[in-house]
């Protein structure tokens, strides 16, 4: 596992469009390239796989795989890379095994490790029954599931992933999900993830870089992502946070599971998961409201202290969008302009946010 | 000669003919479709015109012209005199060099639909795999072609096997050299010798449909389960 980061410095001139994007990308952890159709984002992910050639440098670590002023141009089948398409793109002449085999086949190694890389890939993505199935006849999710295993087969210094969902239905979506959020746990590649799904980012991400028109809009951590102006305004009736936490204890009575959080914890849905298991949570804008005391009396029991952060104006102008600091967490807020007279709420005023729901999503 | 001795070495020569020219147009079409289906040149709208030539033009007016180049005077001509291979014309080479010709564009035509229909992504997938854009080739774009390349192969066999006019103005009819079914056929007509073109005739229908069946039931095959 490489430790330097990966450097990206393009630049890209078309009728309709420009990219001029110069970043840097943690070496590990997924990190996802997230703007709406038309961004640049899987040119980026394109110029990166050398399969198209924009002007600029690209260095995976201390390999450079571009650099024009020395002029350096890797061939995509130099780069030692795994690329996931938005289409499976099985082989069809090949059946599953020769399809994960095709990559195998090209690598120098010994029988013994080429053995172990597909074993690996096989396990990881659960497809040890479909191997003598031809390509033909597997649902898109498996398909999908087959084309990252045969990426992974070739034990990749990086794995680039263009919208690998965007192709499925929904009922197939669920089911490939845990298998990408599997991926996140236990690869110790970076990966490159490009989606235009709120939902993926909230589930895979850990760094995200915004993508508008070919330049790029916000970059950071999850955390710090979901609280930008620019990815609060993108999201727009979708704006919220993310949470990584772990469960406390499970209640069975009331079929809830408690997560610490911030200065407090939060009540969520019980959906089976141990207690201890690192988990995801998502809270939207929409669904948290500030009071100035902690009422008792209410039916929205999770009740979180902390301090107004900032206050963004929002697109329509009866609208703001509050920041609330809860200890190391931030939460966000959506209220009205008016409410906030009304409460003579300020930044730095005292609050508590009234999460009316949070929705685990790992 | 009996008539029947006449009529199997026309069959044979009609098939050594067919064979000989569907490999070369085999071996010359792919490369040629490879580079249609990819390039973005100019001289591709020229070069497909020319291909497609042969498919407009009455066979009389290649052969015709064909025969002028491979002659003493023309161009082919001169160059394979002074080369000391003698004059390809009215010999069977000749009669070779008229059916890949003809029977160009039935070959280029199937392959580069199927390697247009490939589109560029399998090659893009086969390049992050490691494969070098030779192996690319020969491992991916080949076999997923295979429906074209067979369609292509059994039009160009079916093709010379029926050809007449270029055949008849480059090979000039002459018995073990140039004449093939259909020139003996004609041969027998003219002759009034019915019966015996007749026989020919027959089995040149015979051959001919179950050569589209076998095309028909291939390509089923090829396009739906692979192996």
């Amino acid at each position: 596992m490489s430790t330097s980061p990966i450097f990206l410095q393009l630049a890209l001139q078309r009728a309709n469009f420009h990219l001029a994007i110069n970043i840097t990308v943690p070496p590990q952890g997924i990190t996802v390239l997230f703007g709406p159709s038309g961004s640049g984002k899987t040119t980026v992910l394109r110029c990166i796989a050398g399969l198209e050639h924009a002007s600029g440098r690209i260095a995976i670590g201390n390999e450079v795989w571009q650099d024009d002023q020395r002029q350096i141009f890797v061939p995509t089948w130099q780069r030692e890379l795994g690329f996931v398409f938005q289409e499976a793109s099985l082989f069809e002449h090949l059946d599953v095994r020769r399809n994960l085999e095709f990559g195998l086949n090209r690598l120098r190694i010994d029988r013994q490790a080429a053995r172990g890389a597909l074993d690996d890939a096989i396990d990881l993505l659960g497809i040890g029954s479909l191997l003598d199935r031809s390509t033909v006849n597997l649902s898109g999710g498996e398909k999908q599931r087959v084309a990252i295993a045969r990426a992974l087969v070739t034990q990749p210094k990086i794995l680039l992933l263009d919208e690998p969902l965007a192709s499925l239905d929904v009922a197939r979506r669920k089911e490939i999900l845990p298998w990408l959020e599997r991926l996140h746990r236990e690869l110790q590649i970076p990966v490159i993830y490009v989606t235009h799904s709120l939902d993926e980012l909230a589930r895979l991400a850990d760094h995200v870089v915004m993508l508008d028109q070919g330049r790029v809009s916000a970059i950071g951590n999850l955390q710090a992502i979901c609280t930008h102006p620019v990815m609060a305004t993108a999201a727009g009736d979708e704006a919220g946070v993310v949470i990584e936490s772990r469960i406390q204890r499970i209640d069975h009575d009331f079929h809830l599971a408690e997560v610490s959080f911030g200065n407090g914890t939060l009540w969520v849905r019980d959906g089976g998961i141990e207690a201890g298991a690192p988990i995801r949570l998502r809270i939207l804008a929409r669904d948290v409201s500030l009071a100035t005391s902690a009422h008792s009396s209410s039916t929205i029991q999770n009740l979180i202290p902390g301090a107004i952060e900032s206050i963004t104006n929002e697109a329509h102008a009866s609208q703001a969008l509050v920041t609330v600091r809860c200890g190391e967490a931030m939460l966000l807020s959506r209220v009205t302009h008016r409410a906030l007279a009304a409460l003579q709420l300020h930044t730095g005023s005292p609050v508590w946010c009234q999460v009316k729901s949070a929705a685990l999503i790992d | 000669m009996t008539p029947s001795a006449d009529s199997g070495h026309a069959i044979l020569l009609t098939l050594q003919l067919a064979v000989i020219t569907m490999l070369i147009l085999l071996l010359l079409a792919t490369p040629l479709a490879w580079w249609l289906a990819r390039t973005s040149s100019k001289w591709r709208g020229v070069i497909i015109a020319m291909i497609t030539l042969p498919l407009v033009l009455p066979p009389t007016v290649l052969g015709f012209y064909i025969l002028l180049s491979l002659g003493p005077d023309g161009w082919v001509g001169t160059l394979t005199q002074s080369l000391g291979l003698g004059l390809l014309s009215f010999s069977f080479t000749g009669l070779v060099i008229g059916s890949v010709i003809f029977s160009l564009p039935f070959a280029v035509y199937p392959i580069l639909y199927a390697f247009e229909m490939l589109g560029s992504r399998p090659l893009e997938v086969a390049a992050t795999l490691r494969a070098k854009p030779w192996d690319a080739f020969f491992s991916v774009a080949l076999p997923l072609a295979k429906p074209g390349l067979l369609t292509a192969a059994v039009l160009t066999f079916a093709h010379t096997v029926g050809e007449f006019g270029v055949v008849l103005m480059i090979g000039g009819d002459i018995p073990g050299e140039t004449r093939v079914v259909a020139t003996q056929i004609f041969g027998y007509v003219e002759a009034m010798e019915y019966e015996a073109a007749h026989r020919l005739a027959a089995l040149m229908v015979a051959f001919s449909f179950v050569m589209l069946i076998a095309l028909t039931r291939l390509r089923k095959r090829a396009g739906t389960a692979l192996p």
